[in-house]
């Protein structure tokens, strides 16, 4: 319930941010909403000699499409995400997928930054961003670059941030007309993470073939599931219930769960081709397809 | 339900009264334990048992004794100096404080530290140095049995294996007779996993010993203050502390359900460091520390077996039970029922012949089991009987209502003497479930079942009848550790009519300081805002055992009755004195006195009262006012009916209750609305065992499930709208009529909503499924099945 | 380990204090403000009881440090009544049954002010969602949902600004 001591810094500036995640190396830590850092110091899980708060850096809070994308501050609460009009008339995969992050309580405090940065494989929105095709930006002590989402999760916990970067932005394209996506979290009950959920984001073509298609799992495995043959399985082809069907198995059968109390390996397999099928099919829904 | 008779004015009887404790709740003024700040307070912290199973090599507290902050580092040594390192169970067993040889459940206790603030102390506890030696752990109570099982409790020199107790109860030739004639028997197992009454304040006290007086003050998360301060003077008057030395203050419990009855070692602890420190010493435990060492509920593995003739008719029950305790009988029963009132299990049903036995097995858990939010072990009996009934409806091929309206005791039979030996107050079967059938539209949801079924979807009602059986209880049989089981009230009225109330009781959320108040308005007419009623301090409140178990209304409630009716005995003379008349010539209605036949003649009660102390008889005492100690002739026995409607996702798994319809019957109501707020909240900790929450262990003894990320509580988005009614059968011994309806919907709910999902299903051949009923249990049925989406 | 002098407006008045930096909001609140309506019930950020408002936000006050709150406006179960006179939903809590133990009741005050504050209407659905991050064991939930209703009306007729 407490945690032990640590160091707490309120830097102003970005730069202030980094010099002091620089300073103090592997024993800082990035306080952003906290609701994943700090339950993990209050069981004394983790450990931080020192926590760098971010919350206080001007500029990091924001939701805005500009030059072909939809650009989210690092800092955005996921109730901001949540209640975004812009977001919900375009983006409704991401209001999908902040709905269903822990409980309405935590999102007010909770950022998507965070919930990106912090590498873990229940966190909703990894899964998403990977179907939207995003990239994020993180700011170090050589200045920013630009990480594609598809390169960014790399191992349980680990994503590619360094120790001293901080994830700034997260940039999404805007799709294209005749574009749909959806979220499908299975959970044993609101607030829990997934036993398993599905992310899909579709793109038909004016035939109504699929032209571009995103599809990663949550929860099951040590980074988000995404498959290759999944994807190349639908793409071209109409999306009818063998197509999506198949994808969902391929991608499903990609994945790799362990068994915990929400279920067993092979439930939450079955769980994650079942999220697939409905996120697909809802996909395909907003598409206009269907 | 007739009306009320009291005005709203007064209050009494059936008046949907709103409570008069909730102006301090709602403006966060409530005063629980951790609320309470002493001058000079310390905080223990404990040091816990990563183990199932060990021996303690060796304990090094030099570390966490220099630790800024820190006062003591406990250790079972430094209790073994005092004889204080173990302590008696409510049920006559033993159980550690601290050990001194090993460990015997993940979580145990096994050092505490004392600091001078909860940080100090939490990190403290970081660095006391425990050394173990595993041992071989038993999880398993059936392997707990098996000859050659390590024995547990090496502690009891001769004890030669893990049972803790056998009881039985029934006629077994007789019952086995019936069976060997039987056209058709049934038999189910049927596990009732362990779970735990997570309220959502956790456990903890404040223990402060004056040295200067030599008093001992202890502020408890406690349901039963009474028996709290009798047990420490029975286990501590060796180190000094006297009876009337000892004072237990319950003050506002943040849900008990059960959990807040037994002797927790933290408790012991903070109360031998506030003797020896000669300061307050605060502990207030973790919600996992909660989950993982305080006392569980239920973990019966029940073998169930049904007889009946081929037209439905039940002719007999046979039952054979192992419970698994932990590793020390902890149970919260009556001391003359190792396995409660388990005995209630052949349910609402006619059942001639039955025969039950119950075996407790240790095993390296925590020790326990309290009653989760029901009557002892009542839950566990319940759903025995009313899942094996629906079994026995599949096998017959019978509408499972059709099957209980046959088999339900008649009315006209109560009161009902049971083949277990229990006698029923009263009942009306029929009505129940005929109400409850037709708020669900029985027909209507079967004839929808029927069309669902038919384009593969699938769709569950199941009804639940259950009775429950409470008040515990008549002195001739109850007693915790042979302090009988009556209850207390003690009522003054003042000079200006207005009254105190003390009870031995101990509210945790039921509203006693508003349904006692009108109690007394009842009886006595004078309003119920005009009543204060207390409980929790024992250097105050008549001795009591305290609530749980849903006794309250049946004993201390029936105790406000009788104590108002002596004071109203008295306020007659004195009457009779005022209007210069006979006792005989006074008609009373609730408020006053009249003379017959010249009802202008009349006094209040508010002018007898005043005249207690201004005008009273000559020869008679001043004052007004009464104590009773109630020693209830029977137990009562409330009853309901319960439907509930499931769909089910194919997909997943998932069981979404669709509807939920309540009838309950309590007996004569005191307040509407609190019994339906009863109702309500014993209905979601029914639906939270039937589908979300379990407590387990692996073969090492880890817990699994022992934080609210795997122990799941219900939010108010799994929690349907419950439609719930009455019935109203009043208990023809008790004084008003009451029986008792807290926990009612907890032992009702769960063989509804199991009922319902197996309903759902039955249709492929599916018999039982045991609770929780999770998404994966169902998914692989319907994938065993060949119908997964 | 430093210590932080902070400024926390705490129901509309100035507070401060000298705090470490792991010191939890919560503990603030309780044992530095002796403000103990906020209440503790676990420690994995599950149930709601310690629920406050952040700058008229509803969060866990377990899980956010004192020193976050620095500069910044929090609002308690005691911060309610205003004048003598109780809040709708205090109002509504009391007049629908909405509590048993009252454990979980500020914390479940505290998140449907900050729904009624953003949405004056809420549909049955709406306030379950709401409350879905406040546990409780007692009500079954129901009186809860009716408590919330309550206080739109009452809120709608006008009665008291929302908090």
């Amino acid at each position: 319930m407490i945690p032990a001591a640590f160091d707490y810094h309120a830097p102003t500036t970005l730069k202030e941010a980094v010099a002091l995640l620089s300073q103090h190396k592997d024993s800082a830590k990035v306080l952003s909403g906290g609701q994943s850092l700090l339950p993990l110091l209050k069981l004394r899980l983790g450990q931080a000699g020192h926590l760098v708060d971010i919350g206080r850096i001007p500029g990091l809070e924001y939701i805005k499409e500009e030059g072909g994308m939809l650009r989210i501050g690092g800092r955005t609460r996921e109730s901001t995400l949540e209640r975004s009009e812009l977001v919900r008339a375009r983006y409704p995969i991401l209001i999908d997928t902040a709905q269903v992050i822990a409980d309405p309580l935590v999102r007010n405090m909770a950022t998507v930054g965070g919930n990106l940065a912090h590498g873990d494989p229940g966190n909703d929105h990894p899964a998403t961003m990977i179907a939207l095709g995003a990239q994020v930006v993180a700011v170090g002590p050589k200045g920013d670059r630009v990480i594609r989402i598809d390169e960014f999760f790399l191992g349980l916990f680990q994503t590619a941030l360094q120790p001293d970067e901080i994830l700034t932005e997260i940039r999404i394209p805007t799709p294209p007309a005749r574009s749909g996506g959806a979220y499908f979290k299975l959970e044993r009950k609101v607030g829990d993470y997934a036993t398993a959920a599905a992310a899909a984001q579709i793109t038909l073509g004016s035939s109504g073939a699929v032209e571009r298609v995103g599809l990663a799992l949550t929860n099951v495995g040590p980074t988000p599931v995404r498959s290759a043959a999944a994807e190349k399985h639908l793409t071209g082809k109409r999306p009818d219930a063998a197509s999506i069907g198949e994808a969902a198995r391929l991608v499903a059968q990609a994945s790799s769960p362990s068994a915990d109390r929400r279920g067993s390996v092979d439930y939450k397999r079955e769980m994650a081709r079942v999220m697939a099928v409905r996120a697909l099919t809802k996909a395909v829904e907003r598409a206009g397809g269907r | 339900m007739s009306p009320p008779r009291t005005s709203a004015e007064v209050s009494g009887m059936g008046h949907s009264m709103k409570r008069k404790e909730d102006p301090r709740f709602i403006r966060g003024k409530g005063n629980y334990i951790d609320d309470i700040q002493l001058p000079g307070m310390l905080y223990l912290d404990i040091v816990r048992s990563p183990f199932a199973h060990a021996k303690i090599k060796s304990i090094n507290t030099d570390k966490a004794s220099k630790m800024p902050g820190v006062l003591a580092v406990i250790t079972g040594e430094t209790l073994a100096k005092f004889n204080l390192h173990w302590m008696p169970t409510l049920m006559s067993d033993t159980q550690m404080v601290l050990p001194t040889e090993k460990v015997m459940y993940q979580a145990q206790e096994v050092a505490a530290v004392v600091a001078t603030s909860r940080y100090a102390a939490a990190d403290a506890i970081e660095a006391v140095e425990v050394d173990y030696d595993p041992l071989p752990v038993v999880v398993d109570p059936f392997k707990a049995l098996e000859p050659g099982a390590p024995v547990l409790r090496t502690d009891k020199k001769d004890k030669k294996d893990n049972r803790i107790f056998h009881w039985e109860a029934g006629d077994r030739a007789g019952t086995d007779k019936a069976f060997a004639e039987a056209d058709v028997v049934v038999k189910q197992d049927v596990y009732i996993p362990r779970i735990h009454v997570a309220s959502i304040e956790t456990c903890g006290c404040i223990a402060d010993f004056d040295r200067v007086n030599g008093k001992l003050t202890v502020y408890m998360t406690t349901q039963a203050p009474h028996a709290i301060r009798t047990v420490f003077a029975l286990v501590a008057g060796h180190v000094g502390l006297s009876e009337e030395k000892i004072r237990i203050v319950s003050p506002d419990i943040g849900g008990g359900f059960g959990g807040k009855v037994p002797v927790y070692p933290g408790y012991v602890i903070a109360v031998a460091a506030s003797v020896v420190i000669g300061k307050p010493v605060k502990w207030i435990e973790d919600r996992m520390e909660n989950l993982q060492a305080d006392s569980f509920a239920r973990d019966y593995h029940v073998h169930a077996e049904l007889a009946a003739r081929k037209d439905g008719t039940m002719t007999a029950l046979r039952i054979k039970t192992i419970a698994d305790h932990g590793y020390a009988d902890a149970a919260a029963n009556p001391s003359k029922f190792p396995a409660g009132l388990f005995s209630i299990c052949t349910g609402s049903y006619d059942l001639k012949r039955a025969f039950a036995e119950v075996d407790g097995v240790y095993t390296n858990k925590p020790p326990g089991g309290i009653a989760y939010r029901c009557s002892f072990r009542v839950t566990e009996a319940v759903h025995t009987i009313e899942r094996i009934t629906d079994v026995l409806a599949q096998e017959l091929k019978m509408d499972p209502a059709q099957l209980r309206l046959k088999n339900f005791i008649p009315k006209e039979k109560f009161p009902y003497k049971s083949a277990l030996g229990w006698e029923y107050d009263s009942g009306d079967y029929p009505a129940a479930l005929k109400k409850a059938m037709e708020i669900a539209g029985y027909a209507q949801l079967r004839k929808e079942q029927a069309e669902k079924r038919a384009r593969g979807e699938l769709m569950g009602i199941g009804i639940s009848s259950f009775t429950e059986i409470v008040g515990a209880g008549p002195s001739k049989h109850f007693d915790i550790l042979g302090i009988k089981m009556f209850d207390s009230c003690e009522i003054r009225v003042h000079p200006t009519g207005k009254a105190i109330a003390r009870f031995g009781t101990k509210s945790q959320g039921q509203g006693h300081e508003t349904t006692y108040a009108q109690i007394v308005a009842e009886e006595l007419g004078i309003p119920a805002a005009h009543v204060q009623v207390e409980e929790g301090d024992t250097d105050t409140a008549p001795y009591g055992l305290g609530t749980y178990a849903s006794r309250s209304t049946p004993t201390a409630g029936a105790a406000g009755a009788m104590a108002a009716r002596k004071i109203r005995d008295k306020a007659r003379k004195i009457a009779a004195h005022l209007l210069e008349c006979a006792e005989d010539d006074l008609v009373w209605e609730p408020g006053k006195f009249s003379v017959k036949g010249a009802p202008q003649r009349s006094k209040t009660i508010q002018e007898i009262a005043f005249a207690a102390y201004t005008n009273h008889p000559p020869g008679m005492e001043a004052g007004l006012e009464a104590v009773d100690y109630y020693d209830p002739p029977n137990l009562t026995f409330p009853f309901g009916s319960y439907i509930c409607v499931v769909d089910i996702d194919r997909g997943t798994g998932m069981v979404k209750i669709r509807r939920f319809v309540a009838v309950d019957d309590c007996g004569n109501i005191i307040n509407p609305m609190i019994v339906d707020g009863q109702i309500h909240g014993g209905l979601a900790m029914g639906m939270a065992p039937a589908l979300l929450e379990e407590i387990s262990y692996d073969e090492n003894g880890n817990i699994q499930g022992g934080s609210f990320m795997d122990y799941l509580l219900p939010t108010a988005m799994e929690t349907p709208r419950w439609e719930t009614d009455k019935t109203v059968t009043p208990s023809p011994h008790h004084p008003f009529g009451a029986k008792g309806v807290g926990e009612s919907a907890t032992v009702g709910a769960p063989p509804a909503i199991a009922n319902a999902v197996v309903d759902a299903l039955a249709h492929l051949g599916v018999k039982h499924i045991d609770i929780p009923i999770t998404p994966e249990k169902v998914w692989r049925i319907l994938k065993e099945k060949g119908v997964a989406e | 380990m430093a210590t932080h002098k902070i400024r926390v407006t705490v129901n509309g008045a100035a507070r401060e204090a000298e705090v470490e930096s792991r010191l939890l909001l919560v503990h603030l609140l309780r044992e530095e403000f002796r403000l103990t309506g906020t209440h503790i019930g676990c420690d994995t950020t599950h149930c709601g009881a310690c629920t406050v408002l952040l700058d008229g936000q509803p969060v866990k006050s377990c899980t956010v440090l004192a020193v976050q709150a620095d500069g910044r406006q929090v609002e308690t179960v005691e911060g309610l009544e205003k004048d003598g006179k109780l809040h709708p939903i205090q109002e509504g809590f009391w007049q629908e049954h909405g509590l048993q133990c009252g454990y979980c009741t500020p914390g479940m005050m505290m998140t449907s002010c900050a729904l009624l504050a953003r949405n004056a209407n809420p549909s049955e659905a709406e306030i379950r969602e709401a409350i879905s991050g406040n546990l409780c064991r007692c009500t079954g939930y129901l009186n809860i949902v009716k408590a919330v209703q309550y206080a739109a009306n009452k809120q709608k007729e006008g009665a008291h600004v929302a908090a």
